[in-house]
C-alpha cells in the first residue's frame, strides 16, 4: 500500500492498514533493550517497565477514548483499584499472583462495570466530570484506608510469588514479564478492534443514533468496552505495584488520569501504537527534561501546547506529515 | 455540635461557596458559549492572587494591589486567548484539555521561578481585620465577611447583566446555540473575548479576595479548578443561574460535610473508626452529590436552553 493511500484513510484505521513495522519494531526495541543495557542497569529497566506499565493502561484507555469516544478522566482510578487489590493480599500474606492477579482484573473489573452503568447514561463532558468523580471516589476511600497506610501509602515486603516460587524478584524476569502483559494487551486491542464487536463500538462514536437504528443497543457495548478498559487499568496495577513494592492513593489521583489522556493524545489518539509511543515519549521526555533543569515542567507545558497546535494526530499523525512532506 | 459552631461553618460555606461562583461563572460561560474547557482557569485563579502579593509589596495598598491585579489579570487572560486559546476552538475537547493542561504545568511551574516555592501570605487590609460579634459568643473574621458580600454582589451583578442587557442576552443565546448567533449577524468572536476577559477576572478577583485567607502557593488553582467543574457539571453547563445555586450548594455541603462528619458517624458506629472513615466520606460527599445529580439529570440541575 502507499503512504498516500494510507494518509487518505481515516486515522482511526491507521492501526489496521499501516501494516505490522511499527509495532514490530517497538516490541523489537523492548526486547533487546535489557541485552544492551547489560549487566547493572536496574534504574534503566525499571524506567521502561514504567512505560511498559502506563503502555498497557494507555492501550485500555485508547480503547474507550480513541475507538469508542468515551473520554473517561477516571482511568487512574483502575491502576489504583489493582495495585490495591495486590497490595493488600500481599499485606495479609496472600502475595502469590495466582491469586492476586485475579483479584485485581475483578476488583476493577467490578467497579467498572458498577460506574460505568451511571455514567454511560450521560454523554460528552458530563461524562468526562463523572468518572472523573468516581475517579476521586476512589482515591478518598484508598486515603481512608488506615489499616493499610491511608495516605502515606503501602510498602510491599516483596514481589507476588507464583505458586510459592519468586521469579519475579530478578529485574530482568519481571521485565519480560511485564513486556509479555504489554503484548498480549496489545494484542487483545487489536483483535477486538478488527472484531464485529469493534466495529459496533467505533459505528457508535461516530453515530450512536445510526448504531441503535440498526438494532445494536450502544449502551451495552460501550459498557463492555469500558469494563474491558478497566480490567486493563487493573492488570496496569498489578504491575505497578509489583515494579514499586508499593502502593499509594496518589496512583489514583486525578493529575494521573490527567497523564494516562495525554499519552494517549501524544502518540496518536485511536492508534493503540500510538498509546505505547505516547507513554514512552511522556515518561522519557519528562524523566530526561527533569535531569536537564528542575523546572522542567515549564518547558513540557509549552510543548504539550505546540504538539496539539501544530502535530494534530499526535507524534504518529506528525510522522505521517513528515513523510508526505518529504516526499 | 453546638448550634454556635452550625452557624459559624455554614458562613464558612458560604464563603467558600461564593467564592467557588466567581471561578465557575467564567468557567460555565466559556464553556457555554464556545464550548471550550478551559482547565488553566484555575490557574488565573492562583496568578489573581500572586499579582496581588506582588503589587501589594510594591504598593504597600490594597486596594492598589487589588485594581493593578485586577488590570494584570484582564491583560494576562486576553493575551493567553490570544496566543493560544483562540487556535483551539474549532478542535475537539480532547485536544483542549491537553493543550490547557500544558498551560497549568507552565504557570504552576512559572510562579515558582518567578516568586519562589514557598508559600507567600498577604495581610488582611486594615479596615477589615479583626472580628466582628455577630450574636453573643459568635465572633467571625471581618475578610471572610467581606468575601461573602463581594461575591453576592458580583453574583446579583452578573443576573442583571445576563438578564437585562444585550450582551447578556447574546451570551444566553451563545449558550444555547452559538453557531445560530453567528449566522444571526453577531461577532461571536468579540462576544467570546468579552465574556472569557470577564471571566478571567473574575477568578483572578477570587484569588486576590482569598489571598489573605489561604496561603498563596504553587498548584492553589489545582483544587479548585476540580471543584468549580463539579460545580457547573451539577448546575448545569452555560447557567449562571445553576453555578450560582451549585457553587454554594457544593460550599455548604463540602464544609459542613467536613466539621460533622465525624460527629455524625459516631452515632452509628464506635469513635474509633469514625474517626478514619469521617474524613473520607467527607471528601466525597461532594463527588457523591454530582454522580447522583448526574445519574437523574444527565444534564446537570439548570441546562441552557436548547442543550440535551
Amino acid at each position: 500500500m502507499t503512504d498516500a493511500a494510507l494518509n487518505a484513510a481515516p486515522r482511526r484505521l491507521l492501526a489496521r492498514r499501516a501494516g505490522l513495522w511499527r509495532p514490530l519494531a517497538l516490541f523489537a526495541v523492548l526486547l533487546v533493550l535489557p541485552v544492551v543495557f547489560g549487566a547493572q542497569a536496574d534504574y534503566a529497566l525499571s524506567l521502561i517497565e514504567r512505560v511498559m506499565i502506563f503502555a498497557i493502561a494507555a492501550l485500555g484507555l485508547d480503547l474507550i477514548v480513541g475507538f469508542g469516544g468515551l473520554v473517561s478522566f477516571g482511568q487512574a482510578a483502575f491502576i489504583g483499584l489493582g495495585a490495591y487489590a495486590a497490595g493488600i493480599l500481599a499485606f495479609h500474606g496472600f502475595g502469590d499472583t495466582l491469586l492476586a492477579l485475579p483479584a485485581a482484573l475483578a476488583l476493577s473489573a467490578l467497579f467498572a462495570a458498577a460506574t460505568g452503568a451511571i455514567c454511560l447514561r450521560t454523554k460528552g463532558v458530563y461524562f468526562i466530570m463523572i468518572t472523573l468523580a468516581f475517579g476521586q471516589m476512589a482515591f478518598f476511600i484508598a486515603s481512608s484506608l488506615a489499616p493499610y497506610g491511608g495516605d502515606d501509602g503501602l510498602t510491599l515486603r516483596a514481589r507476588s510469588t507464583i505458586l510459592g516460587f519468586a521469579p519475579l524478584a530478578d529485574e530482568r524476569v519481571f521485565y519480560y514479564v511485564t513486556c509479555a502483559g504489554l503484548l498480549g494487551i496489545y494484542l487483545l486491542c487489536r483483535a477486538l478492534i478488527g472484531s464485529r464487536f469493534g466495529r459496533v463500538l467505533r459505528g457508535a462514536k461516530e453515530n450512536p443514533t445510526r448504531m441503535a437504528a440498526l438494532g445494536y443497543e450502544v449502551f451495552r457495548y460501550q459498557l463492555v468496552a469500558y469494563v474491558i478498559a478497566g480490567a486493563i487499568g487493573g492488570l496496569a496495577g498489578f504491575l505497578l505495584a509489583n515494579a514499586t513494592n508499593f502502593v499509594s492513593p496518589a496512583y489514583m489521583s486525578w493529575q494521573r488520569s490527567g497523564e494516562l489522556i495525554v499519552m494517549v493524545m501524544l502518540g496518536g489518539i485511536g492508534t493503540l501504537d500510538g498509546a505505547i509511543i505516547g507513554a514512552a515519549a511522556y515518561i522519557l521526555g519528562s524523566e530526561y527534561l527533569s535531569q536537564l533543569t528542575e523546572h522542567w515542567a515549564m518547558l513540557f507545558g509549552p510543548f504539550l501546547v505546540l504538539v496539539v497546535l501544530f502535530a494534530r494526530g499526535g507524534l504518529i499523525g506528525l510522522a505521517a506529515r513528515l513523510r508526505r512532506g518529504a516526499r | 455540635m453546638s448550634l454556635l459552631l452550625l452557624i459559624v461553618q455554614t458562613l464558612n460555606g458560604l464563603q467558600l461557596g461564593v467564592l467557588l461562583f466567581l471561578i465557575a461563572a467564567g468557567l460555565t460561560l466559556v464553556f457555554g458559549v464556545m464550548d471550550f474547557i478551559n482547565l488553566a482557569h484555575g490557574v488565573q485563579y492562583m496568578l489573581g492572587a500572586y499579582l496581588a502579593v506582588m503589587f501589594y509589596t510594591l504598593t504597600g495598598s490594597f486596594l492598589a494591589a487589588l485594581v493593578l491585579a485586577l488590570l494584570a489579570s484582564l491583560a494576562f487572560g486576553l493575551l493567553l486567548e490570544f496566543a493560544v486559546f483562540r487556535h483551539l476552538y474549532e478542535r475537539d475537547h480532547l485536544e483542549q484539555v491537553i493543550a490547557t493542561f500544558g498551560i497549568i504545568l507552565f504557570l504552576n511551574e512559572g510562579v515558582k521561578v518567578a516568586w519562589g516555592a514557598s508559600p507567600l501570605s498577604l495581610p488582611v487590609p486594615d479596615a477589615f481585620s479583626g472580628s466582628v460579634v455577630l450574636m453573643p459568643g459568635l465572633l467571625y473574621p471581618v475578610w471572610r465577611i467581606v468575601i461573602i458580600a463581594a461575591g453576592l454582589a458580583l453574583a446579583a451583578l452578573l443576573y442583571v447583566l445576563v438578564t437585562w442587557t444585550r450582551a447578556g442576552m447574546l451570551v444566553r443565546a451563545g449558550a444555547s446555540n452559538a453557531r445560530m448567533v453567528s449566522v444571526l449577524g453577531v461577532n461571536i468572536r468579540r462576544l467570546f473575548m468579552i465574556v472569557f476577559g470577564f471571566g478571567t477576572m473574575l477568578a483572578g478577583f477570587a484569588g486576590i479576595m482569598i489571598a489573605p485567607i489561604l496561603s498563596v502557593q504553587p498548584g492553589m488553582g489545582d483544587t479548585v479548578l476540580i471543584l468549580a467543574f463539579v460545580v457547573i457539571v451539577i448546575g448545569g453547563i452555560g447557567s449562571i443561574r445553576g453555578a450560582f445555586l451549585a457553587a454554594l450548594l457544593i460550599g455548604l455541603v463540602d464544609t459542613l460535610g467536613r466539621s460533622f462528619s465525624v460527629d455524625i458517624l459516631r452515632l452509628v458506629m464506635a469513635p474509633s473508626p469514625a474517626r478514619t472513615v469521617g474524613p473520607a466520606i467527607a471528601s466525597m460527599l461532594i463527588y457523591l452529590l454530582m454522580a447522583l445529580v448526574l445519574f437523574f439529570r444527565p444534564a446537570g440541575l439548570f441546562p441552557a436552553k436548547g442543550r440535551g
